[in-house]
């Protein structure tokens, strides 16, 4: 008797198995994790994808760059992505491998709200020095200078930068440690900094509504979200004396003059040409060199490849800046490299 | 037949016999040792788990950690005093605040000072205010308390900035802010407990003290509120260990700074905030360093319960007249 019902057990729980296989096999499902900074997009990319592949489900989590590195390490997830691209180190700590991509860009602008104020030059020295809490008010001669027809107020400035540790963060001060020599010593380059001066909102969001609150306000926000918000930005000098405003335009001619090296990780963090923006950066996808299962090699690379091409489409209207048709094709070569 | 003989063996002497193990009081007991062994684990392993994680830190901080006012994720030197005085200092302002509020209150809601209804709709409503989401309260702060402090902050600044606790230039995201609205998260905790500890003081202790002639004002401060001072302090506890452990609502609102500064209007940190901050793109040293400091955070609110129950035992010895 005992052995009948273990039986019955046996054969449900087989039966049981059996759906649950069949319907894995028809259905692929893609784990991914990572910045926060590409995920409007690559989720838009995503669900595009499912559209025409509706066997193929990619769920992606924007938990933040440094988790997305610790997920890739730890081999939860498919894919990782990256504003920091990864270190040699944390490469190192991957048995497979790792393939960076750049896969779109952004620029970072600085947002400021100015009542009576629509356009703001901002030279080299003027924005670290606001950012280093030396220039504290807004009729500063030196603010003066860059502006000389603008209505500037007595008005102390408030610096809002991002408090929580992040891949805008870490573009921002090494752009600014690499205009100013006292920014590298003082301050330093990093995802998370100690800034001398200001006001520390947590996320985008939270520099974005600091910057709407108070006039007088100066912050650094994804260009997505500070067009999203009709904030006002700055025209940055870059290293040729231009003022630039951002835009993808001036971000576009930032990524064309970028020359990659062999592993595809690059900041632009202080471009040379006339038209540039001064910060603009990729973000990266991560995958593994190589994946035991060859229809997951297969399928990923298939969607990196519709990404890089097809879905650049919706970089501009999402607030992105599209890749250079140069980076499309240094990225589908690099795309090779992973194998089944 | 067995059957039959058990039934007598249980009424031996027409007295019933109580089995071995009674199905309902023992598992009751066995199920309570196991609850009870769980919690006090529980705990255990939290901390067991953390000292883990921070151990390399302590080891390269030391007790320097505590002292050393630096947080310089760039060049990995940490040093939590602005997040420590940021802790103490917001939640000492939350219940300076809502202290004596809370207590007002529960005292108008235990008293008859208005009919039965009335009562149970303002305590219905300060019992919500306790289920409200602290990113609620957040957005709330953001909306409200942010241009009222800077409203408020900008003359007293202004005629007061001598003090360094009052000094400019006047931030929305700021100490004095966070304080506020914590005081509000608070308040309803203290409100809470305090009003059911003033409820339960028994009324005879009440018709008595009428009936030594005293006045309401005499029986309120000299016989309910000391009887009922072990919940009221124990709300005030339970609240202080809400007030430093608060995360979301003071991470939108205290202006997320790593320098120290004593002023009430300047930006601040504390360690809950510190800690929702930076953990998520953590890693290396700062990840053991963040959990040094979660520790501390610990052993603060530890140090506050000890102290707690401390000023308990001395007022209750006080009011039984040992002193």
């Amino acid at each position: 008797m005992p052995s009948m019902k273990l039986k019955h057990v046996y054969l449900l729980s087989t039966a049981l198995l059996a759906v649950v296989g069949s319907t894995a096999s028809a259905q692929m499902t893609l784990n991914g994790a990572g910045a926060t900074f590409p995920a409007p997009l690559y989720q838009r990319w995503f669900a595009e994808y499912n559209k025409t592949h509706p066997d193929v489900q990619v769920n992606y989590q924007a938990v933040g760059s440094g988790s997305g590195i610790k997920q890739v390490i730890q081999g939860v997830v498919n894919f990782g992505a990256s504003d920091a691209a990864m270190t040699d180190e944390e490469i190192a700590k991957v048995a497979n491998g790792v393939v960076m991509l750049p896969m779109t860009a952004g620029s970072i602008v600085l947002a400021y709200n100015l009542p009576g104020v629509a356009e703001l030059k901002l030279s080299r020295d003027v924005y670290a020095g606001i950012f280093l809490g030396t220039i504290t008010n807004w009729n500063d001669a030196a603010i003066k200078k860059d502006n000389p027809t603008a209505n500037l107020p007595d008005l102390a400035i408030t610096v809002a930068y991002r408090s929580d540790g992040s891949g805008t963060n870490f573009v921002f001060t090494k752009h600014l440690a690499a205009i100013s020599a006292d920014f590298k010593t003082k301050v330093g380059e990093g995802k998370s900094v100690s800034w001398p001066a200001g006001v520390g909102g947590k996320g985008n969001d939270g520099v974005t509504s600091l910057i709407k609150q108070t006039p007088g306000t100066i912050g650094y926000v994804e260009y997505g979200y500070a067009k999203q918000n009709s904030l006002s930005m700055a025209s940055l000098q870059n290293k040729s004396g231009n003022f630039v405003a951002p835009g993808a335009k001036s971000g576009a001619a930032t990524l064309a003059s970028v020359e990659f090296p062999e592993n595809l990780r690059i900041w632009p963090s202080d471009p040379a040409g006339a038209e540039d923006y001064p910060i603009a950066t990729f973000t990266w996808l991560l995958l593994y060199g190589k994946y035991d299962d060859a229809k997951t090699a297969a399928t990923l690379k298939d969607i990196v490849k519709y990404g890089v091409t097809d879905g650049q489409k919706f970089a501009d209207e999402l607030g992105y800046i599209p890749l250079p048709d140069k980076v499309v094709k240094l990225v589908e070569a690099k795309l090779e490299k992973v194998q089944p | 037949m067995a059957v039959s003989e058990s039934m007598q063996g249980r009424q031996k002497n027409g007295v019933r016999e109580i089995p071995a193990l009674r199905i309902g009081p023992d598992f009751f007991r066995a199920f309570c040792w196991i609850a009870s062994v769980a919690v006090v684990a529980l705990i255990f392993w939290v901390v067991y788990q953390i000292a883990k994680v921070a151990w390399p830190a302590m080891q390269q901080f030391g007790f320097g950690f505590l002292n050393h006012s630096a947080w310089n994720p760039v060049t990995d030197n940490y040093g939590i005093v602005p997040f420590l005085f940021g802790t103490l200092m917001s939640s000492s302002i939350a219940i300076l605040v809502a202290l004596p509020l809370g207590l007002a209150v529960s005292i108008f809601l235990s008293e008859d000072f208005l009919p039965l209804p009335a009562r149970q709709v303002v305590r219905f409503v300060i019992e919500m205010l306790a289920s409200i989401p602290s990113v609620v309260y957040g957005l709330w702060g953001i909306a409200v308390l942010i241009p009222l402090v800077k409203s408020v902050g900008k003359p007293v600044a202004s005629h007061l900035g001598r003090f360094g606790l009052f000094a400019g230039p006047v931030f929305g995201n700021s100490m004095l802010t966070a304080s506020l609205v914590l005081a509000l998260m608070i308040l309803p905790t203290i409100a809470a407990i305090s009003r059911a500890s003033l409820a339960s003081v028994p009324g005879t202790m009440r018709e008595g003290a009428y009936a030594l002639g005293s006045t309401r004002w005499e029986t309120i401060f000299g016989v309910i509120i000391p009887t009922a001072l072990p919940g009221i302090v124990a709300a005030t506890i339970l609240a202080l260990g809400r007030a430093m452990g608060e995360t979301m609502a003071v991470a939108m609102l205290i202006g997320n700074s790593s320098r120290f500064s004593w002023s009430l209007f300047q930006p601040a940190g504390t360690l809950a905030s510190l800690l929702a901050n930076q953990f998520a793109e953590a890693d290396g040293i700062r990840i053991n360093a963040l959990m040094y400091a979660a520790l501390a955070l610990m052993f603060l609110t530890l140090l506050v319960n000890i102290a707690g129950e401390g000023v308990l035992r001395f007022a209750q010895r006080k009011t039984a007249g040992l002193k």
